[in-house]
């Protein structure tokens, strides 16, 4: 057996890794649950989000954290118009359209950075990218419990925004009766645009807390988005909790399987206990019973 | 306030309404008969906006609704409870009467909300319960709740005895006739005549996708061509 301690900072370090996984299964679910759609341009909007982050550190010297509340903004304005304008119109209303329009969509932003970038592989230069907090006997990384808050915190506002206001309400309601909804008056394209601005928000915030500490390349969105559906699919689709607590479960699971098989196996764990819950409970453990 | 005039509709190419025209004036009750299939439905699906009608014209207090979509026309006023209810299952039934106000009558939410749950003290006693869980009756209150909570100023209500056991029909349009008294216009799409009839002021009979008689409800209740009429015979 290991010490307790490499055990604990371990499990520490899967917890926090596993929050922006679930910032990122965040944005998955939440448009899954809506539109009804797997968002296959999720991955390269995850990358182009980073892109994004490095660009504004390297080139117009602007902290990633500082750029969070605007690169939310930007993210969320454009994953607007893109449902709005582009997935919505060139969809016709049929669900494996919109499958294709995504997937069409990915290609082309992979590509486009891969020309604007080249395959290099990059990262930014922050001051506090090594500090640490001591908590009791373990070191944590100061920007990686950064990225643990902050994706608590986005998590809870979400929860928020769904919970309390009409436009979260109307995304509900949409989201299961949309002819109800266009009954009482909610636009439905425009509630549909709102929640993929969201999904895209989501990414960007995640982009702000990973590049601190992360590197990135033209397809590093990919890597980050196959755990995000594992996760989905664990939590249960469209579920928002779901995502929350698999996604800080497939941190840990990730984590201590690279401990225990080596770094490069560490993903292992995570599609054994994937195929175990398909097998068991193939609606996740949030998801609602066929 | 509501005119219609030669409306033709279908899915598809396939004519459901071959040039329907019927008024509503302010304050009365008319009811829209007719068999299944003969286009009721498609009539309410093109009035509040959810289909296009390929021809005709809805003016609505003096507005053209053709081609305004179904938001601005909630926002006017004409308010649509759907055949098969369409409430949110997955939410309460407090946010779904709150979500019945998400495009008008919004600042009076909390008033019109005790309004609701004066006619439907049911729903009070089940606001916190997803919509989803309610019986057939209560979920019907629900949509009638919805739409009231919007303040119309013309009621549409496509089917609203649908599915309900004969005593909760006999309960849902004594709760009709009441809102009805208040002095809302109301628009009352059934297959069930006789209670219809008893309701209404005037009433129109849809057969194959057109009006076959109209006249004040008491006329239309003595008329022994009724009967085979509305049946298809």
């Amino acid at each position: 057996m290991l010490p307790l301690d490499i055990f604990l900072s371990a499990m520490a370090n899967g917890l926090m890794m596993g929050a922006v996984y679930a910032l990122v299964a965040l944005g998955l679910t939440l448009v899954y649950g809506v539109l009804h759609i797997i968002n296959f341009a999720h991955g390269a909007t995850l990358t182009a989000a980073m892109y994004a982050v490095y660009v504004a550190h390297a080139m117009l010297g602007v902290d990633p954290y500082l750029a969070l509340p605007g690169l939310a903004a930007i993210f969320f304005a454009l994953g607007y118009l893109v449902q709005r304008w582009v997935i919505g119109p060139a969809s016709h209303g049929d669900d494996s359209n919109i499958l294709l329009v995504t997937l069409g969509l990915s290609i082309i932003m992979e590509n486009a950075l891969l020309a604007g970038f080249r395959s290099d592989t990059r990262s930014i230069d922050v001051p506090y990218g090594f500090s640490v907090v001591e908590v009791g006997n373990l070191f944590l990384s100061t920007p990686k419990l950064v990225a643990f808050a902050g994706s608590f915190v986005v998590a809870a506002l979400l929860w928020l925004l769904l919970a309390r206001t009409d436009t979260g309400r109307a995304i509900r309601a949409v989201a299961k009766e949309k002819t109800g909804a266009a009954l009482v008056g909610v636009r439905v394209e425009h509630i549909y645009a709102v929640t993929f601005g969201l999904g895209a928000a989501c990414l960007a915030v995640a982009a702000c807390l990973l590049m601190p500490t992360f590197l990135v390349n033209p397809r590093i969105g990919n890597a980050f988005v196959l755990v995000a559906f594992t996760i989905v699919v664990l939590g249960g689709m469209g579920s928002i909790p779901g995502a929350l607590i698999g996604g800080l479960f497939v941190g840990v699971v990730e984590s201590l399987s690279g401990l225990y098989l080596g770094e490069s196996l560490g993903q292992i764990g995570i599609f054994l206990i994937f195929i175990l819950v398909l097998l068991a409970r193939p609606t996740g453990l949030f998801g609602a019973r066929a | 306030m509501l005119e219609v005039r030669d409306l033709v509709a279908g899915y598809g190419g396939v004519p459901v309404l071959r040039g329907v025209s019927l008024d509503v004036t302010a304050g009365e009750v008319v009811a829209v008969l007719g068999a299944n299939g003969v286009g009721k439905t498609t009539l309410n699906r093109c009035l509040s906006g959810l289909i296009r009608p390929g021809a005709g014209s809805i003016r609505f207090e003096g507005v053209e609704l053709v081609g305004q979509d179904a938001a601005d026309i909630v926002a006017a006023g004409l308010i649509h409870v759907p055949e098969g209810r369409r409430i949110f299952p997955n939410m309460s039934v407090l946010e779904n009467l709150e979500l019945g106000s998400y495009r008008r009558a919004r600042p009076r939410r909390a008033a019109n909300l005790a309004r609701v749950f004066s006619i439907f003290p049911r729903l009070a006693e089940r606001k916190r319960q997803f919509a989803g869980t309610l019986s057939g009756g209560e979920q019907q209150m629900l949509a009638i709740g919805r739409g009231l909570m919007a303040e119309p100023r013309l009621l549409i209500m496509d089917e609203p005895s649908l599915g309900l056991s004969p005593l909760l029909v006999e309960e849902m349009f004594t709760l009709i006739a009441r809102i009805a008294a208040e002095g809302l216009a109301v628009m009352l799409v059934e297959q069930n005549v006789v209670q219809s009839l008893d309701l209404a002021g005037r009433a129109y009979v849809l057969e194959n996708g057109a009006v076959a008689m109209s006249g004040p409800a008491e006329a239309l209740r003595r008329d022994p061509t009724l009967m085979t009429t509305y049946l298809g015979l």
